[in-house]
């Protein structure tokens, strides 16, 4: 038996949710006193895995799997995990991730736990830890079915280095048209910013900043952080900023290293959404604003005072790291 | 075409998330439960269909009669019939095995439901279903046409959106882009008049296999107090930020 993890890439690349699920999976099997493979499609270089404990590593070449498709990369997990006879299989909670996982749970026979936050409890009964009522509450699962499918919530295990040397192989998966009912026309993406779902950090503007002009300042702090820029529901709802930015309960949620809300008051809904990042930061002229009880540090003051300041501070902290 | 909307019947946001009997239970106590936003914002596109393109849009839930009022709301801004399957729900899985029963045997081409429950946040059911049936599924979706047979599909994807092309039978799981939320409809009297003479049917759910039960619920640790910084000091905010957080 084996742990196996798919390691999804975008051109190319290992995104950070692919490296810590390789990292997680590697921690379950150690666990569990087995090895963990990795299946990647159409990845060039997959030394990026080895780095994080990838024992062995199964490289799909197909060009029909240049594009994303929930089905087919079902399918190729399927395979990939009947040949590597896997009992868990882990998978990343991207909107890749979490399209295909409930089609892979079926083909599977598996039982499937999503929002997993931690390493299993137990294996024997196999027990785990999930994120529930957006981040209100964990949940612990008991999973009785022979497979267990688990998707790793975003940035809940973090990355662990652990140098191996894999072994790669190819693996050609049988896929068949009906894989492919669903055609992918276009896409659209913007490219060469920071995206909200990949981001270390988050800087998040409010009604508070009173318009659209005024968001160079946030842009700004975004620039000198290496962050995304995000906003509130109203700000979206008032055409301000594109509705992409939008986080919480029904926008997108966030659960960065680091979230900094600015002239954003923290209603429920959007505490919603921003509730699973690690350190929050509020900055508003409303002492009383709720958002202050959820956050880790605060500022009471005038954002257009504040903001201003903190990135000037912010770029001389830089200069000298 | 035939609409199946599919209703999880949730706690309001607002609601205190408290647990009882030693922490296996969800505690009900004084909870206000609603329909799940998501499946909201699929419910006001099935309503679309039926306007514009006749559609019949028929709303589901699986729970026990408790979930009855949130059906009539759904009734009320304008499904035509609801149908409710008599179980409590426990797993995706589960929720996922009655739906499909019911999605093939009353020959629903079109599934919309809320890409997830703003409860429990599993985000497994459209997608199970959709596979337990053979039918094809799009997942994260934020706008859906169709034309005949042949539907034309956006869904979010990480930094950008891509659209797709598929034929009927689709299961969507949901999400705002499907309608904007200031299309969401509020019912009124009169809608709400009419959902009482609607039918709502209830069904006898199919056998099932649980494989994934809750053991018990945790709340998460109590964080500690907003450390308050001075605006004029924000060099302190930068230092704990680097040292005592270690986010920057």
């Amino acid at each position: 038996m084996s742990v196996l993890v798919f390691a999804d890439n975008s051109e190319g690349i290992f995104k950070k949710t692919a490296l810590e699920i390789v990292s997680y999976g590697k921690r379950v099997a150690e666990q569990a006193g087995s090895t963990v493979v990795v299946l990647t499609i159409n990845a060039d270089d997959t030394s990026a895995l080895s780095d994080y404990g990838a024992d062995k590593i199964l490289a799909i070449k197909d060009s029909r799997l240049d594009k994303f498709n929930a089905k087919a990369y079902a399918d190729c997990i399927q395979q990939a995990s009947i040949q590597e006879n896997a009992d868990i299989v882990v998978v990343d909670s991207t909107n890749n991730g979490l399209y295909l996982a409930p089609i892979l749970a079926i083909n599977l026979k598996a039982g499937y736990a999503s929002n997993v936050v931690d390493l299993p409890d137990a294996l024997e009964p196999f027990t785990i830890k999930r994120n529930a009522f957006s981040s209100k509450g964990f949940n612990y699962s008991q999973m009785d079915s022979e497979k267990k499918l688990l998707s790793l919530a975003r940035n809940s295990f973090g990355l662990k280095e652990q140098k191996v040397v894999s072994d790669v192989q190819e693996f050609t998966p049988e896929l068949d048209n009906a894989d492919f009912q669903i055609k992918s026309v276009a896409i659209e993406q913007t490219s060469g910013k920071v995206t909200i779902a990949d981001a270390d950090i988050v800087v998040s503007g409010g009604r508070g900043l009173k318009g659209p002009e005024n968001w160079g300042m946030i842009e700004e702090l975004a620039e000198v952080l290496g962050a995304a820029t995000a906003c509130s529901k109203p700000v979206s709802d008032l055409g301000w900023r594109p509705h992409g930015e939008h986080v919480g309960q029904t926008g997108k949620p966030v659960s960065s290293n680091l979230y900094i809300a600015i002239g954003i008051s923290g209603a429920i809904q959007h505490l919603a959404g921003v509730n699973s990042s690690k350190t929050k930061v509020v900055i508003n002229n409303d002492s009383e604003a709720p958002f202050f009880k959820a956050a880790d540090y605060g500022v009471v003051g005038d954002a257009f005072e504040v903001v201003p300041e903190f990135i000037k501070k912010l770029k001389e902290f830089k200069s000298t790291l | 075409m035939k609409i199946l909307v599919c209703i999880s019947h949730v706690p309001d946001t607002t609601s205190k998330i408290n647990f009882s009997e030693d922490n296996t239970k969800f505690d009900t106590n004084g909870v206000q439960f609603v329909i799940n936003p998501l499946d909201e914002f699929a419910l006001t596109r099935a309503m679309w269909f039926k306007e514009k393109q006749g559609a019949s849009v028929t709303v589901i839930s699986i729970g026990l009669a408790n979930t009855e009022p949130t059906l009539r709301k759904a009734l009320a801004i304008g499904a035509d019939e609801a149908i409710r399957v008599n179980v409590e729900p426990t797993d995706g899985y589960q929720v996922a095995t009655q739906l499909a029963e019911v999605a093939k045997n009353e020959g629903f081409d079109l599934v919309l439901s809320g890409k997830e429950s703003l409860d429990y946040n599993g985000g497994m059911v459209p997608g199970m279903m959709a596979e337990i049936l053979g039918y094809n599924f799009i997942n994260a979706c934020i706008s859906l046409d169709i034309e005949g047979s042949s539907c034309t599909v956006s869904r979010e994807i990480d930094g950008g959106k891509e659209v797709l092309n598929c034929d009927l039978p689709l299961i969507i799981g949901g999400q705002k882009g499907l309608v904007e939320e200031k299309d969401l409809r509020i019912p009124n009297m009169r809608g709400i008049m009419m959902a009482r003479k609607k039918p709502l049917k209830i069904i006898e759910p199919v056998s099932f296999e649980l494989t994934t039960s809750t053991l018990k619920y945790e709340k998460p640790k109590a964080k500690g107090a907003c450390k308050i910084i001075d605006q004029n000091n924000l060099d302190e905010l930068i230092q704990l930020l680097h040292n005592e957080a270690k986010v920057i």
